[in-house]
């Protein structure tokens, strides 16, 4: 198996439809207009020499190695940078060519180190390469003279030469192998958007340098690896390939992280994986990456993965491995046991939004054919529920519209609840980059994240609304455009139902719905409001991309009705640039929703009590299913204290944690007789556990995750599964244990199985996977390469809805008791939980969550930047550290949930979207005061943690 | 709070935003949405609340609907209270 080929074509493609002819060494080539003649001669087969130019980055001219000799005209010009018109000759390979890089790569190998056997980019280093390429047969300068590359001339010290940078923990910079191609300079300028890096100096001084000459950990760099990959020397080079060397084989598989979904190769050398390179043809990501996927993947082969079944008998003895053997038939007795006792529907399970398609499908299968009822559910409880809920009521599926293409073709954004810099750092990435060329940008956030202002970017429009208002604020936008006569009446006349649209149209006209009504309680000035939805309904190609800020309220449901209101209202559905776009949180939650892991829907969204979709299953599963919707997670909860429901089975998912109220998910999972928990590590859940099943990661085993854009990617198998077994077939042998008879020997057959019962899914295979790479479902007979726009030619429900979305305020409210709003979100480095990230390097950049105060706030309060405070709502109390920002306005305190010492859903509390249940995470309210260590719960759950991750013959685990 | 309370909570916040809706729609989708996602358990404390407790706390446009709602199968007998009660 070799490395996964890759065409370096030197400079970006040309979009222009116009062609153009020329000649190139004879060669006669057709390519697009504005195209290079480097990338219409590597089109033809014919590589110039190049160092500056990549085909990541613009082209920039400046190494002198390209160039190239064009009948007619004058000079040597550089091909990176010259555009093919109509009927040029050109010539790449001349005499006075040769002599010109020759002496140009003599003069850059003369202030480059000649280590080159021991320099960890041999067998990948442009300069050897290029030095090769010119024929250079020797060097005449040597470095008696100005170098970069000896500590030391002549016994005195060398004020050019600079150590290696090793600051950031998965990459180096030896600043002695710089060229100054400012290869990285760009990366970070046009894929990234960061502006990190720059070009120090003038001349021979000049060297590349993180902000103002600091060390890469305290600049600005996000380390999304963009320069490291852009790099063509030893300069910038990844930690993992100067300690094992250069990989032998590499494989295209898809990073397990968020839900922009990245195709990643994994570089390869044997079993051991070197490093992770972001895949130049990945649809969703287009050759970038962020920290996460590029670098964090440590925790597949952290001391802490757990690698033998273990039972206990009560949670407050310690854990006993045992074989595979035992721990299937010991959950299958206690599970029968359980529901002989309690009944049929005392148990039930939870899918994981980080497992594959293929295993996600298992479980909803081993419950419901198994288990003999519709208790599943998956996290997408928590985050994107009321998406499908909303846009399944306005536009008849809950599919996101567009892929993330689409925002190379959009001129206004709305980005609302939703961090994409952070929590979608490759979207994030690309949205600069659009916003950069020219598209306006819009951000509803109760708090001033960095899309608002950060170099280069500036957002038209802040509107910082008190959190919980989203409904009245979306609604206020729709009364601008409805009054202002701004609506596009065409599309709506055509697309969607009329009587409805007057209906909505005079409802939200309304004058309680008019900004300068809501302004008293959004806290969103009017004249503001009114410049948005002026700007979104006239600016051109409008699209509105939202996140979990959106639907984590107990009007969640509602606000994506109104979002989807607001793209009808404008005529923004149906085509490139526009569209309603969710951006979920983790890699498959599209996928584990598609695979029918909701309560009430089987797979391909269709309704339990449906009974031809049922007789589809019953058919070939051979058995009766049963027709009633089963519990959501926060049911099962409830249901649980309430003594009805006794048993769980929890793939890949730490509820404990990331579910709000912990002291309630607690109590559940305490009340419970039998909580089997399949994952990497022992999470906090698993302090609850009586079985705990080792789970495997990504890398190590086949399957599919479904992104944010619907695109169902492969995931392929690059190492043996440290635990022994995927967890496809850890399902498949528990539910064997169970009296099913399965026999999937590999997770395609798994999709077999999906393709031939759910129509969405009817054309994909893994076979047609390998052949196109990718695709965005639907994907069937009438849609065989996908769908990567939704609602081209019509609404899937027929007409479009307009909804009215009449303003509730929540019932959680500040008062003298609990004064300040607390909101949650995520951080650039960590991943929802922490249970992976945590186990990297990435906690360099975040040790712990820390609590954003403002300073007035603060002030009040007498709180110090650093100091621990308490944090309190009416659902419980804990401690960490405050960090003093005006990033939050007055009155609202913000933090993330990465880590379990902090136990920020010990404060949020059991209110949820009035549709889907999904909880109200974005709003509590809470008191803070200064505090001088944990809260009494912070003591007892670390005790508890302690206690519950004692293995019977091993040394405590330390966490 | 005591789960009864969370049903009616529940329901009741459904019942918020139906009220909102055109008139016509208002009973109809309370029924359906709780048709369509409540777990027979939860229904059954919903009309244990309406039969037994006069719907207390419940908003008018949820017992307006209630006609509409699916009554759910009485409660599960567990195998093992069945042979309990089976044995002389």
């Amino acid at each position: 198996m070799p490395l996964v080929p890759e065409i370096d074509y030197g400079t970006p493609a040309s979009r222009s439809e116009k062609m153009v002819t020329l000649t190139i060494d004879g060669n006669e080539i057709t390519v697009p207009e504005g195209t290079s003649i480097m990338r219409a001669s590597m089109e033809a087969g014919i590589q110039v020499p190049k160092l500056c130019a990549t085909d990541m980055v613009d082209a920039f001219g400046s190494c002198r190695l390209c160039l190239v000799e064009i009948e007619g005209r004058n000079g040597t010009p550089a091909s990176c940078t010259t555009p093919v018109a109509p009927g040029l000759v050109v010539h790449t390979q001349t005499g006075r060519l040769k002599d010109i890089r020759k002496g140009v790569m003599e003069l850059y190998i003369s202030d480059h180190p000649l280590d080159c056997l021991t320099c960890a980019a041999n067998g990948d280093c442009e300069l050897q390469d290029m030095a090769g390429a010119v024929g250079l047969r020797d060097v005449r300068y040597g470095y008696e003279g100005d170098n970069h590359v000896k500590a030391r001339n002549n016994g005195e010290a060398n004020a050019r030469w600079m150590p290696k940078d090793e600051s950031n923990p998965y990459f180096t910079y030896d600043p002695s192998k710089c060229i100054v191609c400012s290869r990285c300079v760009r990366a970070c300028e046009e894929v990234q958007g960061t502006f990190a890096l720059t070009i120090e100096g003038r001349g021979f001084d000049s060297r590349v340098s993180p902000g103002m000459h600091e060390h890469f950990l305290e600049s600005e760099c996000v380390s999304c690896g963009a320069c490291v990959q852009a790099c063509p020397t030893a300069t910038l080079t990844e930690k993992s390939v100067i300690e094992i060397g250069q990989p032998e084989h590499s494989v295209v598989t898809t990073c397990a992280y968020c839900g922009v979904g990245c195709s990643f190769k994994a570089e390869m050398r044997g079993e051991e994986l070197v490093r992770m390179v972001p895949w130049k043809d990945g649809q969703a990501n287009r050759g970038h990456s962020c920290v996460k996927g590029r670098f964090a993947y440590g925790y597949s082969s952290h001391r802490e993965r757990i690698l033998n079944p273990m039972i206990r008998e009560k949670i407050s003895d310690p854990w006993r491995e045992v074989t595979w053997e035992e721990a299937y038939a010991h959950v299958a007795s206690e599970f029968r046991r359980i529901q002989y006792q309690y009944g049929r529907d005392s148990i039930g399970g939870i899918t994981s939004s980080r497992c594959t398609n293929e295993e996600t499908y298992l479980i909803q299968k081993l419950i419901r054919a198994g288990f003999g009822n519709n208790n599943v559910d998956t996290c997408a409880r928590v985050c994107h529920s009321p998406t499908g809920y909303g846009l399944g009521q306005a536009f008849g599926t809950s599919a996101g519209t567009q892929n993330f293409d689409s925002v190379e073709h959009t001129d206004v954004v709305i980005v609302i609840g939703a961090n994409p810099t952070d929590a979608h750092p490759v979207f994030g990435s690309r949205l600069k980059k659009r916003l950069r060329k020219g598209a306006k940008l819009i951000v509803i956030d109760p708090r001033r994240t960095e899309l608002v202002s950060s170099p280069h970017i500036k957002a038209s429009y802040h509107l910082p609304l008190k959190p919980g208002t989203n409904v009245a604020v979306v609604t206020a936008l729709a009364h601008v455009i409805v009054t202002e006569g701004l609506c596009d009446e065409a599309f709506i006349r055509e697309r969607c139902d009329w009587s409805e649209f007057e209906d909505w149209a005079s409802f939200v006209a309304e004058p309680r719905h008019s900004p300068e009504e809501t302004e008293a309680f959004t806290g969103v000035p009017a004249e503001a409001l009114r410049g948005a939805a002026r700007l979104f309904a006239t600016g051109g190609n409008g699209s509105i991309y939202y996140g979990l800020g959106v639907t984590e309220h107990s009007q969640g449901s509602t606000t994506v009705m109104a979002i989807a209101n607001l793209a009808m209202a404008t005529g923004n559905i149906g085509r490139p640039g526009v569209g309603v776009n969710p951006l979920r949180g983790q890699n498959n939650v599209q996928g584990s929703c598609d695979m029918g892991s909701f309560p009430h829907e089987l797979p391909g969204y269709r309704h339990i009590s449906d009974d031809a979709t049922r007789d589809i299953f019953e058919k070939l599963w051979g058995v009766k299913l049963n027709n009633e919707p089963g519990l959501r997670i926060p049911n099962m909860l409830d249901a649980a204290v309430e003594g009805t429901f006794k048993g769980i089975y929890i793939q890949g998912e730490d509820i404990l944690q990331s579910d709000p109220d912990t002291k309630h998910v607690s109590a559940g999972l305490a009340a419970m007789e039998c909580v089997v928990v399949q994952d990497l590590f022992l999470n906090e859940t698993a302090n609850y556990a009586h079985v705990f099943l080792p789970g495997s990661t990504f890398l190590e085993k086949d399957g599919t995750f479904t992104n944010a854009e619907r695109r169902i990617n492969r995931v392929r198998r690059v190492m043996t599964p440290k635990n022994g077994y995927a967890d496809w077939e850890v399902t498949q042998n528990l539910a064997k244990a169970m009296g099913l008879d399965w026999t999937y020997t590999h997770p395609s057959e798994i999709m077999d199985e999906i393709a031939a019962t759910t129509p969405s899914f009817a054309l994909v295979s893994y076979d047609y996977l390998d052949k196109v790479g990718s695709v965005q479902w639907p994907c069937n007979e009438k849609n065989p390469f996908g769908s990567p726009i939704m609602h081209t030619n019509g609404f899937v429900r027929g007409k479009g809805k307009f909804i009215r979305t009449e303003y509730v305020a929540t019932d959680e409210k500040t008062g003298p008791r609990f004064p300040l709003l607390l909101t949650t979100g995520r951080i650039l480095s960590q991943y929802n939980v922490g249970a992976q990230t945590r186990r990297t390097d990435n906690v360099i950049w975040h040790e712990e969550d820390r609590l954003e105060i403002h300073p007035h706030d603060a002030e009040n309060r007498g709180i110090r930047e650093g100091d621990w405070v308490r944090l309190s709502s009416r659902a419980g109390d804990t401690t960490l550290r405050a960090l003093i920002t005006d990033r939050v306005a007055p009155g609202v305190v913000y933090t993330t949930f990465h880590h379990p010492t902090t136990q920020a859903n010990v404060i949020t509390t059991d209110f949820s979207d009035w549709a889907t249940n999904c909880p109200e995470y974005k709003v509590t309210a809470v008191q803070i005061s200064p505090s001088n260590g944990p809260s009494d719960w912070q003591v007892e759950y670390d005790e508890l943690a302690r206690r519950s991750r004692r293995i019977k013959g091993k040394l405590e685990a330390a966490e | 709070m005591s789960e009864g309370n969370k049903i009616v909570r529940m329901a009741n916040q459904i019942a918020t935003f139906f009220h909102s809706q055109p008139a016509s729609e208002g009973p109809n989708g309370v029924a359906t949405h709780i048709n369509k996602f409540w777990e027979p358990r939860m229904r059954r404390q919903l009309f244990d609340l309406i039969d037994n407790h006069g719907g207390g706390g419940l908003d008018s446009l949820v017992l307006e609907a209630a006609p509409l709602i699916r009554r759910p199968p009485p409660a599960e007998v567990p195998p093992a209270q069945a042979a309990a009660t089976a044995t002389p």
